[in-house]
């Protein structure tokens, strides 16, 4: 399993394709919500938590798009298929490489946004990271399931945000409000349901994911 | 064959008993009416998709075509329904609440849900009938259903009530008139039993489609 995320950063490392094409467009995706909307109403924590959640799931299912692309065209699927490990360890691998590029982005986007929508009354809580680490991971989770899924067929770009975004939506609804919480420091019982149900989320799509992999990645 | 006959004669009856036999309610009036479709209808499909899982678990345990041909007749009924439901809910909100749309939990819920198994469609039609999308298909169609608690969830934090319209605080008001509470198991049957029509219909279909594409397979082999 780590093999795997190890090899997937090491691609990143050498090519910084996934990384860099994420940011540029989250940045773009940015000024696109700028330019169509008034950029003055769109102030506060509320803003930088809610484009901060749409951003990284548009530039985030483009990105994933990628993630099985490499194993495709390089023939490299059937070796992975037939690698003697157990297929749910694949991916969890996959997983878990997808899950720190989303994380880095976030990292690097969050104080962009801040910067571009207004720091005023931000007071960043432990509920910041805690809703990122959770958002991110189910994303990633459903995000690599249906990219697997989505790469074998002709409109992969098309097919990955239509499968996962209707999945996503108790996800995201979640993410932006714990995310909106933790930048002005609310108190965890105003949240607390919502990071159960992040939690929950995470948990039900790995496990979905894990058991359901052999299915997917058989030919 | 007994089918398509036993839903004409239920779908005549629940009709007439609800616009011509059922009084008005006391509240709401006329519009009410739309809630003895309305309600079954979305109640049916989420039916419908539940089946789309055990069907499509089934289809991943033992590779049967029936199965895969029941979970997409059973998303593609379940999606019409769905539709009708997303039709018939705005006609009954524009005079009661004022607006075709709000963004209510359950209204929420069922676009989302829509938006669910038009995906899971649309990969099925993307794939043209490849085995391995339509066992991509029976895991989206497992971990849809799986999404649905969830999201009613958060459509539950998210935001405030749906009209509970069987209780009401007023004793006038709901379905007060026995006649009424017939017209809601009267199109209860109606409806199920045009589904359960649809979808064998839809079934069949994807059988001979099946069955010519073996044929059409065989030719080419002579």
């Amino acid at each position: 399993m780590w093999s795997i995320v190890r090899k997937d950063l090491a691609i990143e490392r050498r090519t910084g394709e996934m990384l860099s094409s994420l940011l540029l467009l989250a940045l773009l995706v940015v000024l696109l919500f700028a330019f169509s909307l008034e950029p003055e109403r769109l102030r506060g924590a509320e803003f930088v938590a809610g484009i901060l959640w749409t951003t990284l799931l548009l530039a985030g299912t483009l990105a994933l798009n990628r993630s099985f692309v490499l194993e495709r065209e390089a023939g490299a699927w059937t070796a992975l298929a037939l690698c003697p490990l157990d297929r749910g360890s694949i991916y969890l691998g996959k997983t878990i490489a997808n899950l720190i590029f989303l994380l880095v982005a976030a990292v690097l986007l969050l104080p962009l946004l801040a910067l571009f929508l207004g720091t005023t009354g931000i007071a960043p809580s432990w509920l910041l990271p805690a809703s990122i680490v959770l958002g991110t991971a189910g994303f990633a989770a459903v995000g690599t399931l249906f990219s697997a899924m989505a790469s074998r067929t002709r409109a992969r770009e098309v097919l990955l945000p239509l499968l996962s975004f209707p999945i996503l939506a108790p996800l995201l609804i979640a993410a932006a409000r714990t995310t909106a919480a933790g930048l002005v420091g609310e108190p965890l019982e105003h949240v607390s349901a919502w990071l159960v149900l992040l939690g929950a989320f995470d948990l039900v799509f790995l496990t979905a994911g894990w058991l359901t992999f052999d299915y997917v990645l058989e030919e | 064959m007994a089918l398509p006959a036993l839903t004409g004669v239920a779908m005549l009856t629940a009709i007439l008993f609800v616009f011509v036999v059922v009084p008005d309610e006391k509240v709401q009036g006329v519009v009410q009416r739309i809630f003895y479709f309305h309600v079954h209808l979305a109640w049916m499909a989420f039916g419908g998709f539940v089946f789309v899982a055990a069907t499509s678990a089934w289809y991943l345990r033992t590779g049967s075509r029936v199965a895969d041909r029941y979970a997409e007749a059973n998303a593609e009924v379940g999606l019409l329904f769905t539709t009708l439901v997303l039709i018939t809910g705005p006609l009954w909100a524009r005079p009661i609440w004022g607006v075709y749309w709000t963004w209510d939990p359950r209204l929420t819920m069922t676009v989302v849900l829509w938006a669910i198994y038009a995906a899971y469609l649309m990969l099925r039609r993307l794939g043209n009938g490849d085995e391995t999308i339509l066992r991509y298909a029976a895991v989206l169609g497992i971990v849809g259903v799986l999404d649905i608690p969830l999201l009613i969830i958060a459509v539950r934090l998210w935001r405030g009530i749906h009209p509970a319209v069987m209780l009401s605080d007023d004793p006038e008001a709901g379905l007060r008139d026995p006649t009424m509470i017939w017209g809601v198991i009267l199109s209860g049957i109606a409806l199920g039993l045009l589904f359960a029509w649809l979808v064998s219909l839809r079934a069949r279909f994807a059988a001979i489609d099946d069955q010519l594409a073996l044929r059409a397979l065989e030719s080419e082999r002579r």
